[in-house]
């Protein structure tokens, strides 16, 4: 056991959270604080960091149970606003993933597609308390023979709406360009050719897996923000693959850990919860998403310093190496470097622009510092943290980390 | 002075006429071209913003008119809905004109329809369908 000058437990920070007396910064105002003061004093003084993303995950849903019918069914086959989600559940219980596009969309049929509405748009909507069209279908049994409903229904008059996401809020990501001759529609973006953009995607400094690589305060119980309302870490994300190459400062070089989280629709917000049409691609669904993470000693000062300036993101060429599944980076760039919007790649001035919102992740590191300096939240210490070793066990997926 | 945004569409005969330059030497009205697709033996099109007193610009437009050019009001306009826009940046890149803008302190986006072209470029590529473009 390392030991520090500062050891702090949970159950105090909970006390002075409690009591309204914790000490609350977001990811961006600890850089400086421990910059002023050093690790040790910025972690006597801090009780709780806020950090915050916005950006669209892909792998995201929500289970939604819709009350049963009378007479009661078995639903087979579930529509909601013409988008088909899973019904291969019990009687009324569905999941309804983000990137489901609606059942006659075009799909790529007019290339590139615009996948203008999908499960992500259904999700927003529902928040927004919107009444989506329900269709359900089924073969009929003794016991349940309603073999059809149709009802406009609004999340209020669900019996349980659980937003459960198995995959969020990566530990770094790739920065997509796309070297070939022709512009290339990705879920990063529309890559125009011969390295003609640059999109990346994660708040830098401000993310949650950048200020606790180690995940030395993240795991199963962790109390979140989640799309505007409470959620919690229930297990790692698939694909966590905390093995990856890091740089000295213990910082992954490419996507690593993952997220699995989960938490109640009914008090979500569409403010935080966006569907998304990603041209030639698909749809999906954007998550505002924040991790509190507790000033336990100055270790974890120490790594919640750590700024854009040496948080470095690999360049992943789009047009070959990704769908080709080569695993080839051209090379890293930091996130101050693309914040600025421009990057060189091999002597080409490329524009960079971030397919998160920057303003948004501030937001919910705002939000979430607030609710903890009022007392409204408190946080959930981890029966589990994340895996961290145990490089063997992961799959290597070969740079395909979508 | 009054400002306009209109389509000039020139039958093929007037391709080669100095139009742009009696518009500014005899009429005296400020042309800004914003867009034009000229073929020879082609109607060609440019889109262009016309600055200048009422009575000048009444006095262009009756010379275009008289010459054969088609005069329309630019009947696209390209709206920007804040309330949908999360500020993504993605559209920064695609846009000629630099209508859409960043403060990199804030990373606020804008849009300045002023500057707007109606070139369309961003609007497929809003991923929140925040750009809209609207016609008359
Ligand atoms: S229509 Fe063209 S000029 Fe106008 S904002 Fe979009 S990209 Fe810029
Ligand atoms: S692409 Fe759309 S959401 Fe993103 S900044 Fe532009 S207008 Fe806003």
């Amino acid at each position: 056991m390392a030991s520090f000058q500062v050891n702090k437990t949970y159950q105090e920070i909970n006390e002075k959270i409690k009591k309204g007396q914790a000490v609350v910064v977001t990811a961006e105002e600890i850089i400086d604080l421990v910059r002023r003061k050093g690790e040790v004093a910025a972690a006597k003084s801090v009780d709780v960091v806020t950090t915050g993303t916005f950006s669209p995950m892909c792998s995201s849903g929500a289970f939604l149970n819709f009350g049963h019918a009378k007479p009661p069914i078995k639903a087979a086959k579930v529509w909601l606003n013409n988008v088909p989600a899973y019904a291969g559940l019990a009687a009324v219980d569905v999941y309804l993933g983000v990137t489901e596009p609606s059942a006659d969309d075009p799909l790529n049929k007019v290339y590139p597609g615009e996948f203008k509405y999908g499960g992500g748009h259904v999700i927003q909507d529902l928040v927004a308390g919107k009444a989506v069209h329900l269709v359900a279908e089924a073969y009929g049994t003794d016991c349940y023979p309603n073999k059809r409903l149709e009802r406009d229904i609004t999340l209020k008059q669900m019996v349980n709406a659980i937003l459960c996401n198995p995959r969020n809020c990566y530990q770094n990501y790739n920065v997509a360009v796309n070297l070939s001759n022709r512009t290339i529609y990705t879920y990063m973006g529309p890559l125009r050719p011969r390295a003609g953009n640059a999109n990346f995607c994660t708040s830098g400094q401000l993310s949650p897996l950048f200020n606790d690589p180690y995940y030395r305060t993240i795991g199963i119980g962790t109390r979140i923000f989640l799309g505007g309302g409470v959620g919690y870490v229930v297990f790692p994300g698939t694909q966590h693959n905390p093995g990856k190459p890091r740089s000295k400062n213990g910082i992954p070089l490419g996507p690593a850990g993952t997220l699995m989280v989960m938490g109640d629709l009914k008090q979500m917000s569409p403010r935080h919860l966006v569907g998304v049409s990603l041209l030639g691609y698909g749809c999906s669904l954007t998550v505002g998403l924040g991790v509190p993470i507790p000033m336990l000693n100055e270790e974890i000062a120490h790594f919640c310093a750590i700024s854009d300036e040496e948080l470095l993101a690999p360049i992943v060429d789009y047009g070959h190496d990704y769908p080709a599944g080569t695993g080839r980076v051209l090379g890293q760039v930091s996130y101050a470097q693309l914040k600025k919007g421009k990057m060189t790649l091999e002597g080409q001035e490329v524009t960079c622009v971030p397919l998160s919102s920057l303003v948004r992740a501030r937001e919910v590191a705002q939000l979430l510092k607030e609710w903890i300096a009022a007392g409204k939240f408190l946080l959930g210490e981890p029966v589990e943290l994340l895996p961290l070793g145990d490089k063997g066990r992961g799959v290597p997926t070969a740079g395909r980390d979508s | 002075m009054l400002k306009k945004k209109v389509v000039l569409n020139f039958p093929p005969h007037l391709i080669d006429q100095p139009v742009t330059y009696k518009l500014i030497q005899d009429y005296g009205v400020v042309v800004n071209i914003l867009r034009a697709r000229i073929t020879p033996r082609e109607w060609g099109s440019m889109v262009v913003e016309l600055g200048g007193s009422p009575k000048k610009l009444e006095a262009a437009m009756g010379f275009l008119g008289e010459l054969g050019v088609g005069v329309e009001p630019l009947a696209r306009e390209v709206r920007w809905h804040e309330e949908r826009c999360i500020h993504c940046t993605a559209c920064l890149a695609p846009c000629p004109t630099h209508a859409l803008g960043v403060d990199r302190a804030s990373m606020t986006v804008s849009f300045d329809q002023e500057r707007c072209i109606a070139c369309e470029l961003c609007l497929r590529v809003c991923p929140y369908l925040a750009i809209e473009i609207l016609f008359d």
